[in-house]
């Protein structure tokens, strides 16, 4: 599948997989993130049992510290 | 359009602040100055000597609730400005009652188990409502990193994502408060497009 990923095309082997998968996959180890699919915030627990598709817009946001 | 036009215009808003340190405090200021009419600012903490490096503060109002010592400076500015301040820690429960009616929220707090925790409670109980999210400001230098960046309609970040505070990266009053102002001009924005 091809999906969006912050903006850019990101391609995967499986037809579709778990948020949590992409994550492991792509190496994305830093934990203070807000991930949205479509629009529509994942809340962490859901990263197991929220599944990416073909197609999806994925978004990504590091939260650093600091303000 | 005229100043008096744009402040009239700003002034039939609310916008809702969640934190009154380095950013709460200078974009509160800046929105105060542009004639947003009504800023609802939450913050449980008390002004410390540290905290004048980069937040809208004077010595002499140290010990003093940030909620409490940023109304009166704002009212220095400009006694027009309408600040609802409530000295509370904020939690998934009175972020909903605290913001709601608010057109616009930005998240200004210091540690990030905060930040992701308001735009979680917000993207998903008041769906509606936009974020401006800032991420990313620690240290000195490198100017051109800082952005913005429109993620969808709701959501929306200043800073450059990267750069974590830390005791050889402490954040400092330049980047601290160009990030704060960057979050002011989005609200500015979508304000002036009504959203």
């Amino acid at each position: 599948m091809k999906i969006l990923l912050n903006n850019r095309i990101e391609e995967f082997i499986e037809e579709s997989i778990s948020v949590s998968e992409m994550l492991l996959q792509k190496k994305f180890s830093y934990k203070m993130r807000i991930i949205k699919i479509n629009n529509l915030l994942i809340e962490k627990e859901k990263y197991d049992t929220t599944i990416i598709h073909d197609g999806d817009n994925v978004q990504m946001l590091y939260l650093m510290s600091g303000g | 359009m005229r100043l008096s036009e744009i402040k009239s215009h700003l002034s039939k808003f609310r916008v809702g602040i969640a934190g009154a340190g380095g950013l709460g405090s200078n974009c509160a200021v800046a929105l105060a100055r542009s004639g947003v009419g009504t800023l609802v600012i939450a913050d449980f903490d008390v002004i410390e000597e540290a905290n004048l490096n980069r937040q809208y503060y004077f010595a002499d109002q140290i010990g003093v609730n940030k909620t409490v010592a940023l109304k009166e400076n704002i009212a220095r500015i400009d006694p027009g400005i309408t600040v609802i301040a409530h000295q509370e820690k904020l939690d998934r429960i009175n972020i909903i009652e605290i913001f709601s009616g608010c057109n616009i929220i930005v998240e200004a707090f210091d540690s990030s188990v905060m930040k992701e925790m308001l735009i979680e409670t917000v993207q998903v109980s008041m769906p509606d409502i936009p974020v401006i999210v800032g991420s990313g400001m620690a240290g000195w230098g490198n100017t051109n990193d800082l952005r913005y960046r429109k993620i969808d309609n709701t959501l929306y970040v200043c800073g450059d994502e990267f750069s974590e505070v830390s005791d050889n990266l402490p954040p400092l009053a330049p980047r601290v408060a160009i990030v704060a102002n960057m979050q002011a001009n989005v609200v500015i924005d979508l304000l002036m497009h009504n959203i």
